[in-house]
């Protein structure tokens, strides 16, 4: 068999989640490598534009975190009785996001779902974009930043300990863990194309440079020895741990004794909200870049569909917390608990809020029971934007309203966020895209290795089917 | 492998064929090149020890986790908070669970370079020429010079095979 032949026995099959298969053109593995590394070498016309425009808001985010770490943080919107207010929705906010990149590298991979190979680099990448954006928020809002590591648990001269009865020290040792699998589990699956993109590289700098970084990978049949097997436990490692991130998340909130958090529904609400605004973040960086970079071979109409129904799935996860929150208060018989959920939430002042919610996050991504729009880019990428917003809108009404109206209503107070945390909040956002931009410039953003693999997987299970048949016939 | 002979073929089903051959043949010291993992071969090789040293390295750092706690605040400066147990097993939990993830995590990444022999930036394999397609869609396969039964016949055996080509890499000429 030559190889141009090779992939001719080409997977045009379905899929059995239904729909489109999950690669469509039929190409050598050369033409594939060459089209999918192309992106690193040419020129982009816009990209100065689009780094010039997120690195100029990165320095204005650094201008804002500048002045608070300077002025301290009463320059944010937040007090008493509202102590917790942007920071913490951004970082709940951001945390979330990241976890759809650890679901589908991680659970998928575990699951064998076919659809996860084209899209998981880009997702992990999301995720590691994420947790810098998150670990900014809850570190600003130590007041004095250059004490974190207080925290720590490290022999002082102050002879004591951090108290890790409290949630707090739990979250710093989660989203730390977090970041640093993630990072690892990312890395080790780049090796392969970094050595791909060594060897590929027209400039001597440039196969240097991915030289270094691929650490000297062969692709000699010991390293897949041990990778293969190391990636696969990295997988079973990461699906707990991105479970138990978000639940760790959700008791800074449920351990609290405050009507509207104490519930222990929290934690697997949190993971159904935190996997939903995720992958509304994925197909949001997606779907443009699969129009830019003409990538609807690998990211095909079924990668869409399948992550619609993720959106539609946990959509309704979160709605179903949004019934049960309110029957719970009920049900208790507890008056600030039934005050909280059944009086302040859709008829106070932030009223608005709570039914943008509803909107956003219940109603907006029914449209998603319809193939058209689930298949359709522009379409979902609205709804995605939707659902973006109602998962922010969400944490800012579970924080807020909980706290705005004390137990003493002499200090009940109506919270308003300032320029500074508007700033900061869409200075994260374009650090965030910044990151993504110089990610996807300077490493193969689709898993080339494993494209090949589950291309020549495939092509064995068709050929062996079709030899099955002849027997059959025979 | 420092020295000996490697071919070069064009798709995977042509090198698992010739690999098969070379074993049935009585060759020990083999080894393969290809841009992908191949099922087929990494079979046959001894199963890794990298998930057995993870389980260790994260039972290791979920034991020092939770340790760690109980000794700061049960131990070294109990505070006791609402005459709860001072050794309060549920919430040292999740910095235990964090802490075996993290130590499994580290040494499964590290053990598995080690043991793969990275990083390593530089290798005698990639002297020659042509071999940077390894990691593109060709498939090397390798003869040790140590092996009991290596000689210059090789090349003629593997060409046999369907090998494009067959070189001789460093040791003595």
């Amino acid at each position: 068999m030559t190889v141009a032949e090779a992939p001719a026995l080409e997977l045009l099959r379905e899929e059995p989640t239904g729909g489109e298969p999950v690669l469509l053109r039929r190409e050598s593995d050369l033409a594939m490598t060459e089209r999918l590394l192309s992106p690193l070498w040419v020129r982009w016309p816009w990209y100065k534009y689009a780094i010039g425009l997120t690195g100029l808001g990165t320095v204005v985010l650094a201008f804002a975190v500048t002045y608070t770490v300077i002025t301290g943080i009463g320059l944010w919107g937040n007090n008493i009785p509202v102590a917790w207010a942007f920071a913490i929705i951004n970082f709940v906010w951001w945390i979330g996001i990241g976890h759809a990149g650890t679901f589908i590298s991680a659970i998928l991979l575990l699951l064998e779902v076919h659809w996860r190979t084209s899209i998981n680099r880009f997702a992990e990448a999301m995720t590691l974009f994420a947790i810098i954006q998150a670990g900014l928020f809850p570190l600003l809002h130590l007041g004095r930043p250059w004490f974190f590591y207080w925290l720590i648990p490290y022999p002082s001269e102050m002879g004591i300990w951090p108290q890790f009865r409290s949630s707090l020290p739990w979250d710093v040792v989660a989203v730390t863990t977090y970041f640093t699998v993630s990072l690892l589990f990312w890395y080790m699956g780049l090796l392969p194309d970094l050595a791909t993109a060594r060897d590929r590289a027209p400039m001597l700098w440039q196969r240097r440079l991915y030289g270094i970084f691929a650490l000297g990978w062969r692709g000699e049949n010991t390293h897949w020895r041990h990778y293969r097997i190391t990636y696969l436990v990295f997988g079973g490692l990461a699906t707990p741990l991105v479970l138990s991130v978000h639940t760790n998340v959700s008791f800074d909130f449920a351990i609290a004794q405050l009507p509207g958090w104490h519930s222990a529904i929290f934690p697997p609400y949190f993971v159904a909200g935190a996997i939903y605004s995720g992958f509304a973040m994925v197909l949001q960086l997606m779907i443009p870049a699969r129009a830019i970079f003409k990538l609807h071979d690998v990211v095909t109409k079924n990668h869409l569909d399948n992550m619609a129904k993720m959106l539609l799935v946990t959509g309704w996860v979160v709605t179903y917390t949004y019934l049960v929150e309110p029957f719970l208060a009920w049900y208790s018989g507890n008056q600030y608990e039934e005050y909280v959920q059944l009086v302040d939430r859709p008829l106070g002042p932030y009223a608005w809020v709570f039914w943008g919610v509803i909107f956003c996050n219940c109603i907006s991504v029914q449209a998603l029971w319809s193939k058209r729009w689930r298949t359709s880019p522009v379409l979902l990428f609205l709804v995605c934007c939707f659902v973006q917003l109602g998962m922010w809108s969400e944490r800012f009404m579970l924080i807020i309203t909980s706290l705005h109206r004390d137990f003493l209503p002499s200090s009940w107070r109506i919270y308003t966020p300032s320029w500074i945390d508007w700033t900061i909040l869409g200075g994260t956002c374009c650090f965030f895209l910044f990151l993504f931009l110089l990610f996807l410039r300077f490493v193969p953003f689709i898993p080339i290795a494993e494209l090949k693999e589950l291309r020549h997987e495939l092509a064995r299970s068709e050929s062996l089917e079709r030899a099955e048949r002849v027997v059959r016939l025979a | 492998m420092r020295s000996g002979i490697l071919a070069e073929f064009d798709s995977a089903d042509a090198l698992v064929r010739a690999y098969d051959r070379l074993q049935h043949a009585g060759y020990t010291r083999l080894a393969s090149w290809t841009p992908y993992p191949l099922r087929a071969l990494v079979k046959r090789l001894p199963e890794s020890m990298v998930p057995w040293i993870m389980l260790g390295a994260g039972l290791f750092g979920g034991g020092f986790g939770y340790l760690l706690q109980w000794w700061c605040n049960a131990r070294d400066y109990p505070i006791n908070v609402g005459g709860r147990p001072l050794n309060s097993a549920p919430a040292f939990i999740p910095i235990t669970f964090e802490s075996a993830v993290l130590a499994a995590s580290l040494a499964g990444f590290f053990v598995a370079l080690g043991f793969s022999g990275l990083p390593r930036l530089h290798h005698p394999v990639f002297e020659i020429e042509g071999f940077e397609r390894a990691t593109v869609d060709r498939f090397w396969i390798g003869i040790d010079e140590t092996d009991p039964r290596y000689s210059e016949e090789l090349h003629r055996e593997l060409a046999q095979m369907g090998a494009l080509r067959s070189v001789r890499l460093g040791g003595a000429r």
